[in-house]
């Protein structure tokens, strides 16, 4: 029972990483229908950004404030360099520059951080809190920035004029110009959130995972994963299903499979949610009359 | 000096031409309608008018070129389109619908007062405030549509067919709100019809557009009471 509580709680810590990443790819997924495949590298070059900050003295919530700031400056940048000019160009365009993206900030981390495998410091004390056997303090602690940054995006995009703006650029573009919205500025202020969003869960994985180039693959694989199963475009269903995938992935893999097959859970996941239930849990069904 | 003053406007999709050399005039205050069968070019018009597609020629609101203007800050010039098909924001609430509308508005007094004047033009809209707005009727999507382009404060209203594809008692209270918003806030309407004879009973001047050209212009009375318009438009 206490291994299995265990296991729950740490999926529960890894599984708010996977819905705060799975979130990041909903923002953008609901105002451009595009996938940003570079979402989880972009992630890692946030971290090896605060990595390089803390190494050079800086307290560590300094570093993982303006680790965030920084990518959310870099997000907009992005969206209005690159991402901006292939807007209304064929999927498979996008695609590639997306793939590109990927491709491009894991060489240039490689590059200048090299592939070696370091570690990253975690804010949260060793012992466990409350002397439990069931969480870390690093678990507990992300579990509780995870939710923190999930209700404030909550709060902005349900309560604020801003927010609203963003919901509603994404919904209708045309309608939103015709109210004065300024609707290319929306899609990168989506693209910083979402980086910033990002920043924060690799900053949060990192010590779990060690900080080197590919961190981000698996954990992107499970965001996928997490949208997929509560909707691509649903942001609930993407958190719900991050929890989930997290969860179901650590008991899957240490009463099924195996943790040397964990992967393919996601992998499985994917797959079943398509060929089944293509529109997730919570996604909404498109039905076309003939 | 009217407020809207177009002369010589090519607009069109694409490659193809829609609109060829169109001129017209809205004065301030005043309500003007252009009538025309399917294909004539009206949407094409409006949607000229807001930059929402390729134009050349000129068009000045209030005295300022705005043909080369982006649609979002023809708006923030105080230009309200109600767009063809009615553009709702279907998976927002009524009152999200309203909010976006004055999006461009700093002033948050004026905004709530406004928004209490639009609910009294419409109590409808009011009793379905929290609602979303994908589930309303046509009709309330209509006056939605009206009361959203109101929330920006505008100085000029772009209708598209206001009347398309409702009950007539329910274009009877548009139309009858229509005039009121026009004679109690002095907001002038260009008004795009395919339903002459409402058109021609709400508005002041009148111009006929054929396959992309104005064929005729001049006062409602005018409009109405010339052979080929009653014959084609009015049909008596």
């Amino acid at each position: 029972m206490e291994a299995f509580l265990h296991q729950v709680f740490s999926g529960l810590a890894t599984g708010g990483i996977y819905a705060s990443l799975a979130l990041a790819l909903v923002m953008i997924y609901q105002s451009t229908n595009h996938i940003n495949f570079a979402q989880g590298e972009m992630a890692m070059f946030s971290t090896y950004l605060a990595w390089s900050m803390i190494n050079g003295g800086m307290p560590y919530w300094w570093a993982f404030l303006l680790t965030v700031l920084v990518s959310f400056v870099v997000g907009i940048v992005i969206e209005r360099i690159i991402i901006r000019p292939v807007e209304d160009a064929p999927l498979l365009s996008v695609v590639t520059v997306f793939v590109a993206l990927l491709v491009i900030f894991n060489s240039v981390a490689g590059w200048i951080f090299t592939y070696t495998i370091k570690t990253f410091p975690s804010p949260f004390p060793e012992q466990p809190p409350f002397g439990n056997r069931y969480i870390s303090s690093h678990e507990l602690g992300s579990i509780g920035i995870t939710l923190v940054v999930l209700v404030a995006l909550y709060l902005f995009f349900r309560f604020t004029p801003l927010g609203l703006a963003m919901r509603a650029a994404a919904q209708n573009p045309v309608s939103s110009r015709l109210a004065g919205i300024r609707v290319g500025w929306m899609l990168a202020l989506g693209w910083g959130l979402a980086a910033a969003v990002g920043a924060v869960a690799g900053l949060l994985i990192a010590p779990v995972v060690y900080l080197e180039p590919n961190m981000m693959s698996g954990v992107l694989l499970y965001a996928f994963a997490a949208a997929l199963v509560g909707g691509i475009d649903n942001p609930f269903g993407a958190v719900l299903g991050g929890f989930m995938v997290g969860v179901l992935e650590n008991l899957i893999g240490a009463y099924v499979i195996g943790t040397e097959l964990k992967l393919t859970v996601a992998l499985v996941l994917i797959v079943g949610v398509l060929l089944f239930k293509p529109s997730g849990m919570f996604g909404k069904v498109f039905v076309s009359r003939v | 000096m009217a407020l809207l003053e177009v002369s010589d406007l090519h607009a069109g999709y694409h490659a193809a031409d829609v609109l060829r050399g169109v001129s017209f005039s809205v004065e301030p205050g005043g309500i003007t309608a252009v009538l025309g069968a399917n294909g004539a070019g009206k949407t094409t018009l409006l949607r000229a008018i807001s930059g929402m597609l390729r134009r050349r020629g000129s068009i000045r609101f209030d005295g300022r070129p705005i043909e080369k203007t982006a649609t979002e800050d023809i708006a923030r010039l105080g230009v309200a389109h109600v767009p063809d098909g009615r553009g709702t924001f279907l998976d927002l609430t009524t009152e999200e619908n309203l909010r976006i509308g004055a999006y461009t508005r700093k002033d948050r007094t004026a905004v709530a007062q406004d928004l209490d004047r639009v609910f009294t033009y419409f109590p409808r809209l009011k009793e379905r405030r929290q609602q979303q707005a994908g589930t309303l009727s046509g009709g309330e999507q209509q006056m939605l549509a009206v009361s959203r382009a109101l929330m920006l404060k505008p100085r000029l209203l772009l209708l598209d067919e206001p009347s398309f594809g409702l009950a007539p008692l329910v274009v009877r209270d548009i139309f009858g709100i229509l005039r009121a918003i026009n004679a109690e806030q002095g907001v002038s309407v260009l008004l795009v019809e395919q339903n002459a004879a409402l058109a021609l009973d709400l508005a002041d001047n009148a111009y006929v557009l054929e396959t992309g050209a104005v064929v005729m212009s001049g006062t409602t009375q005018a409009v109405k009471s010339d052979e080929s318009v009653r014959r084609a438009y009015l049909g008596y």
